[in-house]
């Protein structure tokens, strides 16, 4: 039977999507990391709130350079293993950005819909 | 875009680098691993303890990986190759039975894609010219008769200038005769056949010069030098296809003739207007009162303007002949116009209009085979589904799910069923190039029959549709079994529902054949009357060539006696020589004497008849053998100078003086009076399949009156070999006759039946080859149905039954099998046949003699496929069968 592809959200229990724009968000911020740095970076900023399987998130990553917004290369890592270290491309510059807008707009919007401003 | 673009390229890539991508993701997890492991371990945690959270933290490594090659490739796809791969093993184990398949999945597929080609040919393509479906011909009438179907000039040229939905009008002379043309010159003599066309045929079809131009209004005088357009065939074969002939000089008739133009290859007059009637050359037919007056000489071609239905063309343009008919009835003083009664059909209709019953009878043959190939080859895989049963059930039982395991089986069918359409194309490829090479066929399009785009893609069709349709059951099946159950089982795994599957299916088999069998059989039968039917003549040893004078160099009447004396009298002392004649028009041949002659008889009757006139001399019926009923044939005696003289058939007897002897009566023909000297036979000229209208016979010295002449000689022993002493005899009497074309009459029998030969064989393989189809399904369902019932054999034999009855039994149930198939299949045939009654001659639909030896022939072949099966279940040995329980 052909197993239908491995949703994400479904492993994480993370927004559909969201794992994405993290992705894109911290190497924006970081720089090139490899996959276990991503994955520590995540959790370190999110304080532990969004346990990502730290597996999913290669998943992610091959859809990503995929797409093309993100590219991987081999390099050396700390304890001189190689590991494949990935960074944003300009393409994935530009996605990142069309993603903060779109995420600004529905957090906002879901914002004013938890918590409705009193009317006066 | 952009994105699924790169994406798309990206999971393509990737199953490329399956294995490339799996290392590299497999080294990236370690260096995941290792790099949470160290952290955890610089925390204090011993190594192995650190390693181990790792991994459970990352997640299964292999289940990663597996998602990981979904995520990156074509996850449908790749499983769609894995189960490729497997069925490729799998038939690669049963090689026999692969091989098998693919040998009548080839053939099936074969024989549809060629008739398809056919079809596609003579009736989906459009014919090759500009908007054809524009293009109407226009008859003058329904007859069959060439003269009223034709139209006069003037006509024409009324209809071209007053017709509102005619865009165009053009049209060509029918009444051109095969080699009706002397070509003179530095080469040898030829014959030639050139057809007149009006100014405009050309542009209106909208076929291009290859080389050089239309005709213009000065060479479509009536008095213009004479010009002419070449046949791109005859170009080649004639000219050596050479570019500068334009402008050049060819001696037609003994007149210097300008080539002004060469066709395109592509364009192929005779296929199209006049099958098995070669056009070398084409001269321009002047629309002049002279040609006027020649009565009905044109086939009109009409193209529609792009804004008028075809439906609404018709009362327009029967409205304006009205109009114009009743204007001006007279084409000049005293002489009235002919009766014009327009009949418009598509041009394409005309073309291959009567062919379309023969084509559909074709293509639902092969429909009907492919089914029968598709049942066969489903039989084999549920068969083979059985034996595989234990397989498919320990797969599911390890978590294969059903649709898995469909698929895995509709998989292995295309893959089959590609293969025999591979296969297939092979033979369709040389089958049309062989039926598209059968040049004098007389059937039109069929020259441009090839393996096209859309025969390829019919072939694919085709495939894909036989490969499902044979899948479906032993997908059912496969996907049916429940495995525990399987699995317990420990010996056979058969279940009685697909044993069932497997008998309606042979029974299936059975009904088809017997509907293309019965019609095999029907056809068969008609061909064997139509050959019984006595055409009238006697074929067998006499051979015939095209002998007419020039007129330019034999201008009196009188010199073209001598001349015919002159050749008779050198042929008959050829030896081997029995008897020699003159004819315009030979039995079956090219140039029938169209021309209908209104006839009355002057005395003993007042009756009138519209008769064909045969221009024959004294020696012609005896060589024909045709049998003088009453009176006496021509003799010598009959000079051009004595009484006028006229033989009548049987028809045109009976038609002028019922119940009265003709013999000694006069009748008046175009003014003349001609005395009965005696009577004949009546003699298939047009078809065998047709009844014989009024003809009469007169003699050819006497009218002077003939378009082409026919030497007919026949002989003692086959002619063949005296053809080299008859063409220098008739070198010694006309050394510029070209003597090359010598045709026997037996050819001229075979290519009047040539079409339904064809036919008849074509079915008659198709038959056969869907018996032998049955019949293995038969025999393979009845030792299958054995080699499972081995143990009860052995019991029942133990138990004192004898091999003979045991043997009888087996044959029994194959006769149920073959008597239910039977049951339903005659009938079903029966009905079938109403389909092809315009096609059977001389046998009812419902011919007892075929039905009964159809059911023979099934009884028969089912008794054969059941015998060795039960020849071996007689053969068991109880006690090695009982120990293999």
């Amino acid at each position: 039977m052909p197993r239908e592809e491995p949703d994400s959200s479904q492993r994480s229990g993370i927004l559909r999507g969201t794992l994405d724009l993290m992705v894109l968000k911290t190497l924006a911020q970081m720089g090139p990391l490899h996959g276990y740095g991503l994955a520590l970076r995540i959790e370190q900023l999110s304080e532990n709130a969004l346990r990502v399987n730290q597996g999913t998130i290669y998943l992610c990553l091959v859809r990503l350079v995929q797409k093309g917004w993100i590219t991987a290369t081999w390099g050396p890592s700390d304890n001189n293993r190689r590991a494949k270290f990935y960074a944003l491309s300009k393409a994935g510059r530009k996605q990142l950005k069309i993603e903060e807008d779109n995420w600004e707009r529905i957090a906002g919007a879901m914002a004013h819909i938890m918590r409705p401003v009193p009317e006066s | 875009m952009l994105t699924m673009l790169r994406m798309l390229t990206a999971r393509i890539r990737a199953i490329f680098r399956h294995d490339a991508d799996d290392r590299e993701f497999k080294e990236e997890l370690e260096a995941h691993v290792a790099m949470l492991a160290g952290d955890k371990m610089r925390g204090g945690m011993p190594a192995e303890l650190a390693y181990r959270e790792a991994r459970l933290e990352l997640g299964g490594i292999a289940e990663l990986q597996d998602a990981h090659r979904d995520v990156r490739g074509f996850p449908r796809l790749e499983s769609l190759w894995r189960d490729g791969r497997y069925a490729l093993r799998m038939m690669r184990r049963d090689l026999a039975v692969t091989v098998f398949a693919v040998l009548i999945i080839g053939i099936g597929a074969g024989a549809s894609t060629t008739v398809f080609g056919v079809v596609s040919a003579l009736w989906l393509r459009p014919l090759p010219f500009d908007n054809p479906e524009r293009l109407v011909w226009i008859a003058n009438g329904a007859s069959r008769n060439l003269s009223n179907q034709t139209v006069q000039v003037g006509h024409a040229v009324d209809l071209r200038e007053r017709s509102q939905s005619l865009a165009g009008l053009a049209a060509f002379s029918p009444f051109y005769g095969i080699g009706d043309i002397r070509l003179t010159g530095s080469h040898e003599a030829e014959r030639v056949t050139g057809v007149p066309v009006t100014q405009d045929f050309f542009p209106l079809l909208g076929v291009k010069p290859w080389l050089g131009r239309y005709f213009n209004t000065g060479e479509c005088r009536q008095d213009a030098p004479r010009s002419a357009i070449l046949s791109h065939a005859f170009w080649r074969r004639r000219l050596g296809a050479r570019a500068g002939v334009i402008g050049d000089s060819l001696i037609l008739d003994g007149i210097s003739t300008t080539i002004i133009g060469v066709l395109p290859p592509e364009f192929d007059f005779s296929g199209t207007f006049s099958p098995g009637r070669p056009a070398d050359l084409f001269l321009p037919f002047p629309l002049s009162p002279e040609n006027n007056r020649k009565g009905n000489t044109l086939a009109l071609i009409g193209r529609l303007r792009p804004e008028v239905e075809p439906m609404a063309a018709v009362p327009e343009i029967e409205a304006v002949v009205e109009r114009f008919s009743k204007e001006a009835p007279d084409i000049e003083p005293g002489r009235r116009r002919n009766n014009f009664r327009p009949l418009l059909s598509p041009l394409q209709d005309r073309v291959s209009g009567r062919f379309h019953g023969t084509l559909a009878l074709l293509a639902a043959a092969a429909g009907l085979l492919m089914l029968l190939v598709s049942a066969n080859i489903s039989s084999l895989m549920l068969a083979r589904a059985s034996v595989r049963h234990r397989e498919l059930a320990l797969r599911m039982a390890l978590g294969a799910s059903r649709g898995r395991l469909i698929r895995q089986v509709l998989v292995e069918g295309l893959i089959l069923s590609c293969g025999g359409a591979a296969m297939g194309l092979a033979l369709a490829f040389l089958a049309i190039r062989f039926l598209a090479s059968l040049g004098s066929a007389g059937i039109p399009m069929l020259h441009a029959a090839r393996v096209d785009g859309p025969a390829m893609a019919f072939s694919a069709l085709a495939a894909v549709l036989t490969g499902i349709g044979f899948s479906v059951l032993p997908a059912l099946q496969a996907s049916a079994s429940n495995p525990q159950e399987a699995l317990k089982e420990t010996g056979r795994g058969v279940t009685g529902a697909g044993s069932f599957m497997r008998r309606a299916i042979v029974v299936f088999e059975i009904v088809l054949v017997c509907v293309l069998l019965s019609g095999a059989g029907l056809l068969t039968r008609s061909l064997l009357r139509v050959l019984n039917v006595d055409p009238g003549f006697t074929s067998s040893n006499v051979i015939t060539l095209r002998v007419d004078p020039l007129r330019e160099r034999h201008s009196t009447r009188e010199a073209r006696n001598a001349y015919f004396d002159a050749i008779l009298q050198q042929v008959r002392a050829v030896p081997g020589v029995e008897a020699l004649g003159l004819t315009d028009a030979l039995p079956l041949g090219d140039n029938f004497g169209w021309r209908g002659w209104t006839i009355s008889a002057i005395d003993g009757s007042t009756s009138r008849a519209n008769a064909l006139a045969r221009m024959i001399d004294a020696g012609y019926l005896s060589s024909m053998r045709i049998a003088l009923k009453a009176g006496r044939g021509f003799t010598p005696d009959d000079r051009p100078v004595s009484e006028r003289v006229v033989i009548v058939n049987e028809v045109l007897a009976r038609t002028l003086w019922p119940g009265v002897d003709p013999l000694g009566r006069l009748l008046e023909a175009s003014g003349r009076q001609y005395r009965v000297v005696g009577v004949v036979d009546d003699v298939h000229y047009f078809d065998l399949e047709r009844d014989t209208g009024p003809e009469m016979y007169m003699l050819l010295q006497q009218t002077g009156d003939y378009q082409t002449v026919d030497l007919v000689v026949r002989s003692a022993v086959p002619p063949e070999p005296l053809t080299p002493a008859i063409r220098q005899a008739l070198k010694r009497a006309d050394p510029t006759l070209p003597a090359v074309e010598f045709r026997t009459m037996d050819q001229l029998l075979d290519r009047s039946v040539f079409l339904r030969r064809l036919i008849v064989l074509l079915l008659a393989g198709f038959a056969g080859f869907g018996l032998i189809l049955a019949s293995l399904g038969l025999y393979a369902v009845i030792s299958y149905s054995v080699s499972q019932r081995t143990g009860e054999i052995g019991i029942r034999m133990a138990l004192g039954a004898s091999p003979l009855a045991m043997q009888g039994t087996i044959l029994a149930q194959t006769m149920t099998l073959a008597a239910v198939g039977l049951a339903i299949g005659l009938p079903a045939a029966w009905m079938a046949s109403k389909a092809i009654r315009h096609m059977l001659f001389g046998v009812a639909g419902s011919d007892p003699l075929t039905f009964a030896a159809v059911a023979a022939v099934v009884a028969i072949v089912a008794a054969l496929g059941g015998y060795i099966p039960a020849r071996r279940a007689s053969r068991i040995d109880p006690l090695l069968a009982l120990r293999s329980e």
